[in-house]
């Protein structure tokens, strides 16, 4: 283990944590608004204050398409996105619009089922107090289903990180990428399993400060 | 297609680096949004008069009629009552009268006003001038207690100093002041209640619905909240409609009264004329079950009903409750009995009955009585004026 290793490391570790970083960004500005539509849209008797069935039927179809493709075809699918996007298909840069993508549905999905744990009397209040729909949004449910939000942007992190590591079959960039390349390609079995270990540690603390916070905000409720 | 590349780059720059536009575009139109503002804080305290009209409504789900042509008059300014059981139909009524629902046939009409055929813009401006109450609260979680009473205030676009200076003003109308930061959990259910009141009275309405407001609480607090209900009603000149399927709640609380059964009207009248005569049974059925005001059930369990003071106690014991003792003494001596209270206990096995009463009659005949009664077993026990 020289230290340009220890420096490849290093390195591999920065590219994973700004492609998650990026990737959670632009999911969730995706699937924040997907997720709200797909809540609101619904059906009365599942929670929906605005209910449109086929915009509903529509957008859960799209969501469902993606989250169903396997993650290594849709990066290969995307390759012309990304190129378009980022000028490049491979790298860290490039890796995040289909990580993105991919996330964005699971982000969607998340958001659209704590939104509908939150409780129907507590909207029908907000409602018979002359609530507008999109204040009944903002100032009700996001606000009453953070908590649960939360716990799922953690579990959306930890995802992405694994989906990062798997990029790296393809040439991503990242820790995922450099097990590949310089542990089972070139035979250091070390090297991978340096990778997998800051890997296990970074999920384990994303785990750890998204219950604190979660617990944090509960305990003020 | 460089036209399309272009197109592609510029929406797929926009999604990512603006979510405001995304929200802007797809989400907006979707929510329609309604940016209205609410003129009620601008509304002098005058008397105001909000009779409500229910014609002919009906409301069914699927197959099942919830509400079949309920057709009321609801009187301004004061405490009406609609009771029934659980699926007479009395939730749906109270989401038909307001508004928050649509009937499928028949009319709401507020003070001369139809208000169920209005477009969803002016009933969202209508619900502001309404209050309501609910069986389990319905806080806002992620507010605390003064927050939540902030809510219909910030939905009405109030200015921020005067939201915190009713805030604290209605927080003592109901007994909270030190309560405002509190979170909801750490409240009482009478608490919970309390500010639910505050947060229904905060825009001034002109109508507080009490949907099962006091049925979640225990019957000490129940009478809490409903003195606080009928303080509000007087000093806010409230029209006040109150669901419920607890009489004692009507009789305290109501001045008058719907009996709903099956989704339909099926007695109403003045508070005092439905316990005084009830015309159907189910009405009759209500009143059966009906426990008696706590105030004159002493801790014995004898019910004073008359609050002229009596002289003597009389307690009968075991099998003593089931002979006709009173009776063979007015036959046997010229007395005459005034009951004015009587309770039964039991105690253990065996049972006891209290009864308070005045003997009247000569002071011998009335002296022979006490004997006569004292020898068939029954202790008496005479009142100190």
């Amino acid at each position: 283990m020289t230290p340009a290793i220890w420096n490849l490391i290093w390195q591999s570790t920065l590219q994973t944590l700004s492609m998650v970083l990026f990737s959670t960004i632009f999911s969730v500005v995706l699937g924040l608004p997907l997720g709200i539509l797909l809540c609101i849209t619904s059906p009365e008797s599942q929670g929906g204050i605005r209910p449109k069935p086929v915009l509903n039927v529509v957008l859960s179809k799209i969501v469902n398409v993606l989250r169903s493709f396997p993650f290594i075809i849709l990066i290969i699918v995307l390759f012309p996105l990304s190129r378009l996007v980022v000028g490049t298909a491979i790298g860290t840069k490039a890796t995040i619009v289909p990580l993105s993508i991919a996330a964005a549905p699971f982000v969607a999905r998340l958001v659209e089922t704590s939104l509908k744990e939150v409780d129907r009397g507590v909207i029908q209040a907000a409602r018979i107090m002359g609530s507008t729909n999109s204040q009944i949004v903002f100032k009700v449910l996001l606000p009453e289903a953070l908590p649960s939000l939360i716990s799922g942007l953690t579990l959306t992190i930890i995802n992405l990180i694994g989906y990062s590591a798997m990029a790296g079959a393809v040439g991503g960039g990242g820790l995922g990428d450099l097990a590949i390349r310089y542990g089972y390609q070139r035979f250091r079995p070390m090297v991978m399993f340096i990778a997998v270990v800051v890997i296990l540690v970074l999920v384990e603390l994303i785990q750890f400060i998204g219950n604190r916070i979660s617990a944090n905000m509960m305990k003020k409720r | 297609m460089v036209f399309y590349v272009a197109i592609l780059q510029v929406s797929v720059f926009l999604c990512k680096i603006s979510p405001y536009f995304f929200i802007k575009f797809l989400l907006f139109p979707a929510l329609r949004p309604l940016s209205m503002s609410c003129s009620s804080h601008l509304k002098v305290d005058i008397i105001i008069f909000m009779q409500i009209e229910l014609k002919n409504l009906v409301r069914t789900y699927d197959t099942v009629h919830a509400v079949e042509g309920v057709s009321l008059s609801i009187p301004s300014n004061e405490i009406f009552g609609i009771i029934g059981l659980s699926g007479a139909g009395k939730s749906t009524l109270v989401r038909l009268v307001s508004l928050l629902e649509k009937p499928d046939s028949g009319e709401v009409w507020y003070e001369g006003e139809r208000v169920d055929n209005l477009p969803e813009k002016d009933i969202i401006m209508r619900r502001r001038h309404l209050g309501m109450i609910f069986q389990n609260f319905n806080l806002f979680s992620s507010r605390t207690a003064g927050e939540n009473i902030a809510y219909p205030m910030e939905i009405c676009r109030y200015p921020k100093d005067q939201i915190a200076s009713r805030v604290t003003e209605l927080l003592e109308v109901v007994g909270l002041s030190d309560k405002a930061d509190a979170p909801i959990s750490t409240l009482s259910g009478g608490q919970k209640q309390r500010i639910a009141i505050a947060r229904a009275l905060a825009c001034k309405p002109d109508i507080l619905f009490c949907d099962e407001a006091t049925s979640a609480l225990d019957p000490k607090t129940t009478q809490q909240i409903l003195a606080l209900i009928k303080d509000i009603q007087r000093k806010m000149n409230l029209t006040v409609v109150m669901i419920t399927h607890q009489m004692e709640v009507v009789r305290d609380a109501c001045d008058h009264v719907a009996v709903l059964s099956d989704g339909k009207v099926v007695e109403q009248g003045t508070v005092k004329e439905l316990f005084e005569n009830p015309k159907t049974n189910v009405t009759k059925e209500f009143l059966s079950h009906l426990t008696p005001n706590t105030k004159d059930v002493r801790e014995d369990g004898v019910v004073i009903w008359s609050d002229v003071p009596a002289r003597y106690v009389l307690r009968f014991l075991n099998d003593r409750v089931e002979t006709p003792v009173i009776s063979d003494i007015i036959r046997e001596f010229d007395v005459v009995f005034n009951i004015s209270g009587a309770g039964i206990q039991k105690v253990g096995d065996s049972k006891m009955g209290t009864m308070v009463c005045d003997i009247t009659g000569s002071p011998k005949a009335v002296e022979a009585a006490l004997k006569a009664i004292r020898e068939r077993g029954v202790k008496v026990e005479e009142v100190q004026a």
